[in-house]
């Protein structure tokens, strides 16, 4: 076996596990042998699955053995954010609180892996809680962008976007509560699709904003998005905001590179001054493209996207300061100070004080304040207004257009440490795909080459109405396929750097 | 509106459970200032009348019937737990009743 | 000061919170079985536990019977309501949310009207109910060291998340004017005839002694004739019926004590105390949380749609009141009567009596005479007895039978309060058999005879009712085995009397 496997598609490995050109096995050694080589540089993995893993392939090869109907993406490694409940697996959201977390159950979106066949790999890592643009905010490591190891893989789902891009697996999930599946992305080259909220079960995705979190994959290319979101979306009785209904085919629509008769608008709030040069100047190049693949594009105004980031910088901080009350060290996790003197308060206080980062804790207590007596109707009610006002942006926006496209990120991966200190400064970086997550719609970020000033991956947000992903996928696949070939196969070769 | 005074923000992380040093009350005053500062202009969206968005999706009456469905196993849920005694979730005492 | 002095000075307004644990098959947001009594935390699951990434999804049938609830309580059916996070910090709530409702709870603007015996007769009270929500129960805690069982001084505590997430039902009165002297009596009326209610809807078991039926009692005074109203306390842990009447006079009373010296009653939650019928004072209002409510993002809103609401509305049984006029009235019982059997809760047990053969004023008797005595020692509701009304009609069977006297049933009481079986069990365990033949009497009655010598001469010139002391004395010597009306008529024959 000459070839490496981990330079595959999640597509082609899965036809070559199907016509027994190689086994799953060997698919998932190749794997981990590159990750125990070159992990140690992007520090994405938290805890490698390892013996688990290599049985479920055993598993699937014997299923191919005895030529039985296999799923479409049986065999093929995945690496899961830490967010995500996993049977006996730790889970830490990236939290010293849950360190060595051993959830008793799997969440849902585990369990349609395993019932697909997908092989899980392991845990990576991510913002503590999911909350932050860069993956620093993680009390356990920094992960690095596989473009350049001085710089951050963004975030929250940064572990899963530079395990892609490093081809440690040729899939992940992320979840995306403000941006948190797009923005990484974006900034490591690949795909990566937040999907209509309610259409992925959150059953056993640690809540950070209930309102607003939904799982979704992160690939190499936009077929295996399009593969993924299908096995991992679908109704869930366990989940009182999931969505009893499906969508049209993904996998379809990501075979469509056809783009004649669709109307496209840009979100005229959504660049211009601030933003980074080659960002825009990339974005324009795309917008060209897109004409010339037979669309029509006009320019949609969005007036209430403006204030997209400080109602979500009410709701999200709102809805997780009560989300992660639980986490007081008494039922499971981390407990601090009970010497058999100190009272349940003071025991609360310390495990929280010493097992919440700052970020979390900040949002914890900017949540706790809008929600407070006295300041409900001006933060938080009025948050839900205007997020209203947002959604019926959209509504009439796609009354005229088929899809909505912006840059992904106002800027391209910037240097680890840069915005630590800077709170806000890191909020920016959601600019582009707050709104679309305000209003519960559909988009994914796609690669649209790199920066002229710092070679560094741009994106492009494609937004589409709820339940209409496909549309998404079709245009998100005819714009890689018109730039022929993928971006993330002009990285250097890790192996390089060993 | 925005001025978030060091009492108001000890009084927040007493409501959230949260013990602060003197370095760390100082530092989240001065970020949450800034923070609300930035979020303050949505007051000025005129918005009187319109409806509350709690929810992405328009669903409603989203119910289970009332079939029991099988618990979790003891051991495996104590086996998580910080302490237990007598196969019960053990706690540091209690000041305030509830 | 005692409550009737008081009441010269001061008027009282009471309000009641009663949470009502539904008798559903699962919790409210999961599907563990909410059975009482399993062992500990083997009832849970992610959700009931709060476990990162678990899910609420409401159980219909709760919803269901929160709606009946607000019907048969004259409320109105809010048409959009919603679930609500009520945010506090407690380690028997294992989100440290409790999933409650808040300003859109599903009943609102109810009524229920209590009949209650006052010095110009009897008295309807209307009770305007607030609202009626729903949420979810927490979980229960021991505590260990110190003094057993109390919170304060303890060393820790014990957590059993069996009972967190099953379905719990509150009912907030409207502040309730205008009892005076009653207060207690109507506080205590209106939970009997809510709990009454809700066993007739078959919606919960209703047993205050295990909890599943729970009262805070909010009570304030202020001076005769005064348009303020007062400063009000919230007493918690009310937890039997009799205790309802007591809390509140027993409040009214330390109320009165407090403003006639000169001082000001503190807005505050009180623990009350069973044992001594007195409540402690708890957490004081100016400490009070922030419940920071807020729509609950994980589930969806409620539209109770008119078709929805009107099929509930058809399935509703009979209004307790009217049941019980068709009760009396097939029973044979006065409205006097009747009432008593009420405010004793004693309704359903009479039913179940009936129904297991006894005669309706038999029943009555034994219920609301030797048992209601018995309960009133115990200080216990009729209800927590723990007798079975069919044994009361077993009872009743064996003394028609004349197989027991008076007495010795009254002894079989005293065994079935102490769970030693069946009263024919209890019959033979004891020894309770009557003696009636002539051998084993005649000793005892001839030795009656010989001590009483001047009621004998009565008895003789023909004053048959002055026969009591012989009578007497051959009961008391034979234990009361005796049967009556045989040693009665030995007596006569041995003194040569017509009877």
């Amino acid at each position: 076996m000459s070839e490496d496997l981990t330079t595959f598609s999640a597509q082609q490995l899965a036809a070559k596990i199907k016509n027994k050109d190689v086994t799953a096995s060997e698919v998932t050694q190749a794997h981990f042998d590159r990750i125990e080589k070159l992990d140690k540089k992007i520090e994405s993995f938290l805890y490698l699955d390892k013996a688990a893993a290599l049985e479920q392939a055993k598993r699937v090869d014997k299923k191919v053995a005895k030529n039985e109907t296999l799923s479409p993406l049986a065999g093929v490694p995945l690496a899961l954010k830490d967010v995500m409940t996993q049977r006996g697996v730790p889970t830490t959201c990236g939290s010293k609180i849950l360190e060595n977390w051993r959830p008793p159950y799997d969440s849902t979106v585990v369990k349609r892996l395993k019932e697909n066949d997908v092989i899980i790999l392991g845990k990576v890592n991510m913002d503590e809680f999911a909350m932050g643009s860069s993956t620093e905010n993680s009390a356990y490591q920094k992960t690095k962008n596989p473009w350049d190891l001085s710089r951050i893989p963004g975030g929250s789902s940064g572990g899963s976007s530079a395990a892609v891009a490093s081809f440690f697996a040729p899939l992940a999930i992320g979840t995306d509560t403000g941006g948190s599946i797009r923005q990484p992305a974006a900034v490591c080259g690949i795909v990566g699709t937040k999907p209509t909220y309610g259409t992925v079960s959150r059953y056993g995705l640690i809540a950070f904003a209930s309102s607003l979190d939904q799982a979704g994959p992160i690939t190499r290319s936009v077929m295996d998005a399009a593969l993924l979101n299908e096995v991992i979306a679908g109704y869930d009785p366990l989940d009182s905001t999931s969505i009893n209904q499906s969508t049209a085919s993904l996998v379809a629509a990501a075979n469509t590179k056809d783009l004649k008769g669709m109307k496209i608008g840009v979100i005229k709030e959504l660049g211009g001054e601030g933003w980074q040069e080659g960002v825009v100047a990339n974005f324009n190049q795309s917008i060209e493209t897109l004409k010339q693949l037979g669309a029509e594009v006009v320019e949609i105004s969005l007036p209430h996207s403006l204030y997209a980031l400080a109602v979500y910088y009410l709701i999200a901080p709102s809805e997780a300061s009560s989300n992660l009350a639980r986490f007081d060290g008494m039922r499971y996790g981390l407990r601090v100070g009970d010497n058999g003197e100190k009272d349940v308060e003071a025991v609360m206080n310390l495990t929280r004080a010493q097992g919440f980062g700052p970020e979390v804790k900040r949002r914890i207590i900017l949540g706790t304040y809008a929600l407070s007596t006295g300041y409900y109707d001006a933060y938080y009610g009025q948050a839900q207004k205007v997020r209203g006002l947002i959604a019926e942006d959209f509504k009439a926006a796609f009354e005229k257009v088929d899809v909505l496209v912006s840059p992904t990120s106002p800027t391209t991966a910037w240097k680890l440490g840069e915005r630590v200190d800077n709170p806000l400064a890191m909020y920016l970086a959601d600019l582009a795909t707050l709104p679309p997550s305000l209003a519960g719609v559909p988009a994914i970020s796609v690669p649209i080459g790199l920066a002229k000033e710092d070679q560094m991956p741009v994106g492009l947000q494609i937004i589409a109405p709820a339940m209409q992903d496909h549309k998404n996928y079709q245009v998100a696949s005819a714009i890689e396929a018109a730039q022929g070939g993928l971006l993330i196969d002009q990285i250097k070769d890790l192996a390089s750097l060993v | 509106m925005s001025k978030i005074t060091p009492e108001a923000l000890k009084h927040l992380a007493k409501l959230a459970r949260l013990e602060l040093t003197e370095a760390e009350l100082a530092m989240y005053a001065t970020q949450l200032e800034i923070i609300l500062d930035s979020v303050d202009k949505i007051r000025e969206v005129a918005a009187g009348d319109v409806k509350p968005m709690s929810h992405a999706v328009g669903l409603t009456n989203v119910f289970r019937e009332d079939v029991i469905r099988p618990s979790l196993d003891r051991a495996e849920v104590l086996s998580q737990a910080p302490a237990t005694e007598a196969n019960r979730f053990r706690v540091p005492r209690i000041l305030n009743e509830d | 000061m005692k409550i009737l002095e008081a009441m010269e000075k001061f008027d009282p307004i009471i309000g009641l919170e009663t949470h009502v644990e539904l008798s559903t098959n699962s919790k409210m947001f999961c599907g563990c079985s909410t059975e009482f009594g399993a062992e500990p935390n083997t009832q849970v699951c992610p959700t009931c536990l709060g476990l990162p990434g678990s899910l609420p999804v409401p159980n219909k049938t709760a919803i269901e019977s929160t709606f009946r609830i607000g019907l048969a309580l004259n409320c109105q059916i809010t048409e959009f309501s919603r679930f609500s996070r009520k945010n506090y910090f407690y380690p028997d709530m294992p989100k440290d949310f409790q999933t409650s409702q808040y300003d859109e709870p599903f009943c609102v603007n109810g009524y229920l009207d209590v009949l209650v015996p006052t010095d110009e007769g009897d008295k309807t009270f209307r009770v305007e109910i607030e609202r009626v929500h729903l949420e979810e129960d927490t979980g229960k805690l021991t505590h260990s060291g110190g003094v057993t069982g109390r919170i304060h001084g303890a060393d820790y505590s014990l957590v059993d998340y069996n009972r967190a997430g099953i379905a719990l039902v509150e009912i907030v009165t409207k502040p309730v004017l205008g009892t005076g002297k009653y207060a207690g009596i109507v506080a205590r009326a209106y939970v009997t005839e809510l709990r009454d209610l809700l066993r007739s809807l078959a919606v919960s078991d209703v047993r205050m002694e295990e909890g599943s039926l729970r009262c805070d009692v909010n009570l304030s005074l202020h001076p005769k004739g005064a348009s303020e109203w007062g400063k009000r306390t919230e007493t918690k842990n009310v937890n039997s019926l009799r205790s309802v009447e007591k809390a509140v006079n027993s409040e009214i009373e330390r109320q009165a004590d407090v403003l006639t010296e000169g001082g000001k009653v503190t807005q505050e939650t009180r623990h009350f105390h069973e044992d001594s019928g007195t409540s402690s004072s708890g957490r004081s209002k100016e400490e009070a949380e922030d419940y920071r409510y807020f729509p609950e993002p994980d589930l969806v809103p409620v539209i109770a749609t008119s078709a929805w609401v009107n099929e509930l509305k058809t399935d509703l049984p009979q209004a307790p009141s009217v049941e019980r006029k068709r009760l009396a009235q097939e029973w044979g019982f006065s409205d006097e009567e009747m009432r008593d059997v009420v405010s004793m809760g004693a309704t359903d047990l009479i039913a179940q009596t009936v129904a297991a053969g006894a005669t309706a004023q038999a029943a009555r008797k034994w219920w609301l005479g030797e048992l209601a005595r018995k309960a009133t020692e115990a200080e216990k509701d009729l209800s927590s007895l723990g007798i079975e009304p069919k044994h009361i009609s077993e009872l009743e069977q064996l003394v028609v039978e004349g197989k027991l006297t008076d007495k010795l049933a009254r002894q079989v009481l005293d065994g079935l309060i102490n769970k030693e079986g069946t009263p024919s069990e209890i019959v033979q365990k004891r020894n309770l058999v009557v003696m009636s033949d002539d051998s084993s009497l005649l000793p005892a009655i001839r030795a009656a005879i010989e001590a009483n010598p001047e009621v004998v001469a009565k008895v003789k010139t023909g004053k048959l009712q002055a026969l009591g002391p012989i009578l007497g004395a051959v009961m008391k010597e034979t234990q009361g085995k005796a049967d009556a009306g045989k040693v009665r008529s030995l007596v006569l024959k041995e003194l040569a009397v017509e009877g």
